[in-house]
């Protein structure tokens, strides 16, 4: 007896050590915990440590003298006769940043609920299809689509020509409207896809339930079905509008000159201008406004008690 | 029934089918029902109780046949514009509301004043016995809550026509036979009139005033539970309701020749069955009317005795069909397994039905 007795005991220790069937080991996930914190820390580590150096007088780089110079000069403007004066320019890029992002956000918002409670409201296998055309977009490089979008919106181009015909004039590439096009379009994906995930799930029974308590269909949308795709409204919005906030791609190729957002302005400075310092200190403070989204984001859908993916 | 109250008249629904073939949901169904009834429609599912049901709540359009409510044309209006609700079989209750505010929504779209709405939310809540509920989240209450909260949001409406779409299928069967005395209560109470759906027959019968039995698109039976019972029209509803051995005989001078070679008199029949001069004819037997008798009609072995604490069912095969019968569990002798019985039925309630 035991015998008999001890062996099992022998058998549960060893157990302990064996996942349980269905569950990864967490050693799986150290790799790619490593490489992340390698490929995003380290870099910002450079981008903060380089904010704080001085620009070398010739060429590119750092010089490691430590200095808050980067920062002074993001609001300060050093006048010739030694006077100081409030610089304007780079908080009046930032606006524009975060503008073009709010009109992005709002406009892709407006287009995706509608188009995401379309798709959730087709059958099963519909709705797979139209899902894949949703994400089709992704399978081509953005540069390439970016291109074609120039193609599309250029003065000579099929838009231009069909106004053309009716001597209407057409003129918005190299121009605000031009950039803010091109975020719609990159960023629509991802405004709608996490709104069809919260829509997918949505019980329509309870609009039904709405329908039959008296509800007129606005009513139903706005008191039911809009709270319950929250938190996917939510998450498109942290989606669209924080990547927006960086973007640089759309106000280059499409924008022109004209119209800097504030990541060109970053790019300028580590090549163009060839300031270094500087360009780390405007991209630590892009950083900064960043996070500071992120964090508004999540508290007002904290107090809303919503669970919000992808934030 | 002196007055005409709700009444559906000819509809029909036809579902296309993904094979590209159609299903007549409602085959032109027509019946009334009357002020204060508890009026059950009974069938398997897919049967069309819940699309007829649906149709009356105003979420489903009827392809033809009207629905007449106090005299008004209800089929075509929205259900916004109708004096009904439903309490939903998956309730249905908003996550992101209140128990209260739940109850209050539709009020609220009724335009009705707010000291008015929280008095009636208050009202309703006592009615279903969940007072001082109104601040919990539906996901904070059990299903069988969650039930009694869909009833009062639907009841503070106060309409003319409750409809029930399977209310109390997703709860345990003791809750269920508490929430049918609750039901019960209520439409005593309010004197509204219930449409309940359910699948059940023996809701059906301990519940309703009156019970349709649909199958297939169709009013099969319509009438109270002892005549769905004790007088089905067919074997399809003296099959559905209750249990029910239906033995095939054949018509012979002195009566119907059953399985095993004996005769059953027809002077042994209810009263009210058919009897054609010729040809087959089908039986139904309700198990408790079988008794064990020293000469009875039908022969047998004992195949299995089942005890079931308040009778015994007895699975006696004769020749190649089964009988069941079930007898009283105390004061009765038990046949044994494997032994030879033969059986009687009682009181001449044995009768023939259209197959």
């Amino acid at each position: 007896m035991t015998a008999t007795t001890s062996t099992p005991k022998s058998d549960s220790k060893q157990r302990e050590h064996r996942a349980r069937p269905g569950q990864a080991s967490p050693k799986l996930a150290y790799l790619p915990i490593i490489f992340l914190a390698f490929a995003i820390g380290v870099p910002l580590l450079i981008i903060v440590i380089y904010s704080f150096l001085e620009k070398p007088s010739q060429g590119t780089g750092v010089k490691w003298v430590f200095t808050t110079e980067n920062y002074k000069a993001l609001f300060i403007q050093q006048k010739l006769d030694g006077t100081t004066a409030l610089d304007t320019r780079y908080i009046k890029v930032l606006w524009t940043s975060f503008t073009y992002s709010l009109i992005t956000t709002i406009v892709t918002l407006i287009l995706s609920v509608p188009v995401a409670m379309w798709i959730a409201t087709r059958d099963a296998r519909k709705r797979n299809l139209l899902v894949a055309l949703v994400t089709l977009p992704f399978w081509i490089s953005i540069l390439i689509r970016t291109y074609g979008m120039r193609q599309i919106i250029a003065d000579e181009g099929p838009i231009g020509k069909f106004l053309g015909i009716f001597n209407i004039e057409w003129s918005i590439l190299y121009a605000p409207p031009a950039t803010i096009l091109g975020l719609i379009y990159v960023f629509l994906p991802f405004m709608i896809l996490p709104i069809y995930a919260s829509a997918e799930r949505f019980d329509f029974r309870l609009a039904e339930a709405a329908y039959d308590l008296g509800a007129k269909k606005m009513t139903v949308v706005r008191k039911i079905i809009l709270p319950s795709i929250r938190p996917g409204i939510i998450s498109g919005i942290a989606l669209v509008f924080i990547p927006a906030l960086g973007s640089f791609l759309q106000s280059d190729m499409l924008g022109g000159g004209k119209t800097n957002m504030v990541a060109n302005v970053i790019a300028n400075n580590f090549q163009q201008a060839r300031n270094w310092p500087f360009g780390s200190a405007l991209a630590v403070l892009l950083i900064v406004l960043t996070l500071l989204f992120v964090l508004i984001i999540q508290g007002i859908s904290q107090r809303r008690g919503d669970k919000v993916e992808l934030v | 029934m002196s007055e005409k109250f709700l009444e559906i008249r000819n509809i029909v629904k036809v579902y296309p089918t993904p094979e590209g073939g159609e299903v007549r949901a409602l085959d032109d169904v027509s019946l009334d029902i009357a002020a204060g009834e508890f009026f059950i429609l009974l069938g398997p599912s897919g049967c069309g109780k819940t699309t007829l049901l649906r149709s009356i709540a105003g979420l489903e359009y009827p392809d033809s046949g009207e629905i007449v409510l106090l005299g008004d044309r209800i089929d075509d209006k929205p259900p916004y514009e109708r004096p009904v609700n439903t309490v939903f079989q998956s309730y249905a209750l908003f996550p992101h509301m209140t128990v209260g505010e739940n109850i209050a929504f539709g009020l609220e779209m009724e335009k009705i004043e707010k000291d008015e709405v929280a008095k009636r939310v208050v009202e309703a809540l006592a009615q279903v016995k969940l007072s001082g509920y109104e601040n919990r989240l539906p996901s904070q209450i059990s299903g069988g809550q969650q039930q009694r909260v869909a009833l009062a949001r639907a009841l503070a409406k106060k309409p003319k026509v409750l409809l029930l779409d399977e209310p109390l299928s997703a709860l345990d069967l003791k809750l269920r036979r508490g929430m049918q005395v609750e039901l019960k209560r209520l439409q005593r109470e309010t004197g509204i009139t219930f449409v309940f759906v359910t699948h059940d027959q023996e809701e059906a019968m301990s519940m309703g005033d009156r019970i349709a039995v649909f199958s297939e698109g169709k009013i099969i039976q319509l009438d109270t539970p002892v005549n769905v019972y004790r007088r089905p029209v067919n074997a399809y509803v003296a099959d559905f309701i209750g249990e029910t051995n239906l033995i095939e005989g054949t018509i012979v001078a002195s009566g119907i020749s059953l399985p095993g070679g004996n005769i059953l008199p027809t002077n042994q029949l209810a009263e009210d069955s058919v009897v054609p001069n010729s040809g087959k004819v089908t039986v139904a037997i309700r198990p408790e009317d079988l008794v064990i008798a020293n000469d009875g009609i039908i022969g047998g072995t004992v195949r299995d005795v089942i005890f079931t604490g308040d009778s015994v069912r007895v699975y006696v095969t004769v020749g190649d069909i089964e009988v069941i019968a079930s007898l009283a569990s105390y004061g009765t002798a038990i046949p044994a397994q494997g032994s030879h019985v033969t059986l009687n039925p009682e009181n001449r309630a044995a009768r023939t039905v259209a197959s």
